[in-house]
């Protein structure tokens, strides 16, 4: 009896331990593995050293697909937390219809990237969206055609993507804001200190972990996006919008190429890595403490 | 007769019977869903049950074909291969060098296929001297689609140079009706290349640029041509054209809004199922130069254990290269037959131009594979050329700048 006490805790979890072992960590370590092959159309074990990974960084849109990492993920992370907090705040200040615009700027959080990105395919078309509408209003001159110049294309990816995302950022960030103790605003509305200034300097800085939480989440949505890109831009003009997710996708499921597929996605890894393991260091420091 | 002997031919006459009553099974993976070519693959399935077949169908949509390599592989890789996969050019090869296709020679041989495919198209289906595939159809690849009405009243021939493309797109363009209707899709822009590439270089160049990645080639004055070529192209093309599926392009050329299209002949398939007449509605023509860019689709057939499964591989490839499904195939598709000995009445005339030049380019040494459609090349080193191809159409990338990437992307790729 006592020796199932101590162990049936260990028995239940014993079998989504071994299958997060094998199906998170056993793969992970399969895919370094092959990432060290000369893998094409399947994956053969024969180590031949780096090449991939040579081969990786020679390529021009590999480098495409990183610069639009960077470009995508620090906007999309820092307009979508800048627009989050600001809608959050302006719900916050106990208006009648708060119910039903909480609804709508969330809604969008309920499509599916896809949905979000055909719609702003249409609505950013030259010949279908905006520029014709505003054209047909008048304004003859009117020009927006982001998304067919290959310089501009990333950033109708990050309209779409903060349009989706931002609305579930303001959701968190209320609830923080919910959350912050009414006593200590009451007291300094007392002492007559400005609403914004009880924002920035109070209530903003007790929500530190909400931001963490938010960027968080919204990094690794922006190192993951896939679905995105596919129906807004396809990856293009030309590879112009391509990240690495639909590189990786493009090699190992259009090309034949595993070898180089699983060289990009470590590198995914290693950037997710850099990103979540000081968080998690801080975490686990701070429950030390 | 002792016990011995009775009970070896009782044995031997019981394999025999075996033999006798494979009930022929395939199951066929493939990724013919859409309309016309769902049709298609049906008529081979009643066929193949007509001859005592039991199919089992195994249609993987999606990625054009990409999905279906997906679970091609994992079927593969968990011993457990389909009968028969729809694969194409160098797949097939590349399939082979992982040691899984079926040797399919006895059929092959009886059927005479050496004599009746062109030489160029059977390379494709030979696997180091023994058959190890079966082709369906021909696609050509190197086609103008061109509105008939718009070129009647700006008294425009189909051009036959690349020159004359150019002088009529450029009249076209004064008269404010767009040239070229195209897809900013990365194998759209691959399939202008080739056919620029066919045209500006001939046969030869194409062969050892785009066939054989050399690197003379690729870096020659040729191919700086063929990109400026690119270049005066993309100023043919009209503000929206990023992303445009390609049937959307050809309903461009059907609604007048654009004169020409380069594509290949599935285009064909739009217009008539619009109801419009070749010759009277619009217009096919090869695109200027020499050559014939083919892309074949084919059946490779993959190594299966099992009496019933074998049958039913040969029974596949006799079927698919025989000369009923040959034809009400291809009439359901839009592509032509792969074998010369198939009447061509019921095929309209751009299939009859298709089929004679076919035959003459095989005569001449031009029959050539389409690296845009995966016919020349391996996945990854098509990939690198159709990355450069498609990064200087869409951006103000120099010629210069574009052959010095291609031949760094090729080397990248190997």
């Amino acid at each position: 009896m006592q020796w199932l006490e101590r162990h049936v805790p260990k028995l239940v979890l014993a079998p989504s331990f071994i299958a997060a072992l094998l199906f998170v960590y056993g793969f992970i370590g399969w895919t370094a593995w092959v990432s060290f092959t000369r893998s094409r159309l399947l994956p053969n074990y024969d180590l031949v050293g780096t090449i991939q990974y040579e081969r990786l960084f020679a390529s021009p849109r590999w480098e495409v697909a990183l610069n639009n990492l960077f470009v995508f993920g620090v906007l999309f992370i820092g307009v979508a937390m800048l627009l989050g907090l600001l809608l959050a705040i302006f719900l916050d200040q106990k208006i009648r219809t708060e119910g039903v615009l909480r609804t709508i700027y969330l809604y969008p959080m309920a499509l599916s990237l896809i949905v979000t990105g055909t719609a702003w395919k249409w609505m950013l078309n030259p010949g279908l969206g905006l520029e014709s509408m505003v054209r047909g209003w008048g304004f003859e001159t009117f020009s927006f055609t982001w998304i067919t110049d290959p310089d501009m294309a990333i950033y109708t990816v990050v309209i779409a993507g903060v349009w989706q995302a931002s609305g579930f950022v303001m959701a968190l960030f209320l609830a923080g804001l919910r959350s912050v103790d009414g006593e200590i605003i009451k007291a300094a509305q007392v002492d007559g200190i400005p609403t914004h200034r009880i924002y920035t300097a109070i209530i903003i800085p007790s929500m530190a972990p909400i931001f963490l939480s938010a960027f968080i989440v919204l990094s690794h949505l922006a190192i993951k996006s896939f679905d995105l890109v596919i129906a807004l831009t396809g990856g293009g003009p030309g590879y112009a919008t391509d990240l690495p997710a639909t590189y990786m996708y493009a090699m190992a499921f259009s090309r034949g190429d595993i070898g180089q597929a699983a060289s990009s996605a470590m590198i995914m890894m290693m950037i997710v890595f850099a990103i979540v393991v000081p968080y998690l260091y801080s975490e686990l420091r701070a429950k030390h403490d | 007769m002792n016990m011995k002997t009775i009970l070896a031919t009782s044995v031997a006459s019981f394999c025999m019977a075996g033999a006798a009553l494979a009930e022929p099974q395939a199951e066929v993976l493939h990724w013919w869903t859409s309309g016309g070519e769902a049709r298609a693959v049906a008529v081979l399935q009643q066929e193949f049950a007509s001859r005592g077949g039991e199919w089992t169908d195994m249609p993987v949509a999606g990625g054009g074909g990409d999905a279906a390599m997906t679970a091609l592989r994992a079927r593969v890789l968990s011993g457990n291969a389909p009968t028969a996969v729809q694969l194409k050019g160098p797949a097939i090869q590349e399939w082979y060098a992982e040691g899984v296709l079926a040797d399919i020679s006895d059929v092959a041989e009886a059927e005479g296929w050496a004599d009746i495919l062109p030489a160029s198209i059977a390379g494709h289906m030979q696997c180091e001297g023994t058959w190890c595939a079966a082709p369906v159809n021909v696609h050509r690849v190197d086609w103008v689609w061109a509105n008939k009405a718009i070129l009647d009243e700006h008294g425009i021939a189909m051009p036959t140079t690349w020159d004359e493309f150019n002088a009529a797109a450029d009249k076209l363009q004064a008269a404010g009706i767009t040239p070229l209707a195209h897809g900013g899709q990365a194998w759209q822009d691959a399939t202008v290349f080739e056919t620029v590439v066919l045209g500006l270089g001939g046969p030869d160049f194409f062969r050892s640029a785009l066939i054989d990645l050399d690197m003379d080639a690729l870096t020659s004055d040729t191919m700086k041509a063929a990109f400026d070529q690119m270049r005066t192209m993309r100023g043919y093309v009209d503000a929206n054209f990023s992303g445009r599926d390609w049937n959307l392009a050809t309903a461009m050329v059907m609604n007048g809004e654009a004169a020409f299209q380069i594509m290949g002949d599935w285009a064909k398939g739009e217009f008539l199922a619009a109801g419009q007449v070749p010759g009277e509605d619009f217009l096919c023509g090869s695109t200027p130069g020499d050559g014939y860019l083919y892309n074949v689709d084919s059946f490779a057939m993959f190594e299966v254990d099992g009496e019933d499964a074998q049958a039913g591989q040969a029974l596949l490839a006799e079927l698919i290269v025989g000369q009923n499904f040959q034809k009400v195939f291809n009439l359901n598709k839009g592509s032509i037959p792969v074998r010369s000995d198939v009447s061509l009445d019921e095929f309209d005339s751009c299939a009859v131009t298709s089929s004679n030049d076919m035959a003459a380019t095989s005569e001449a040494g031009s029959l050539l594979p389409s690296y845009a459609h995966g016919m020349a090349l391996r996945g990854a080193q098509a990939g690198a050329i159709t990355d450069v191809v498609t990064a200087h159409f869409n951006s103000d990338m120099s010629s210069d700048d574009a052959v010095q990437m291609l031949a760094d992307a090729v080397a990248n790729s190997m």
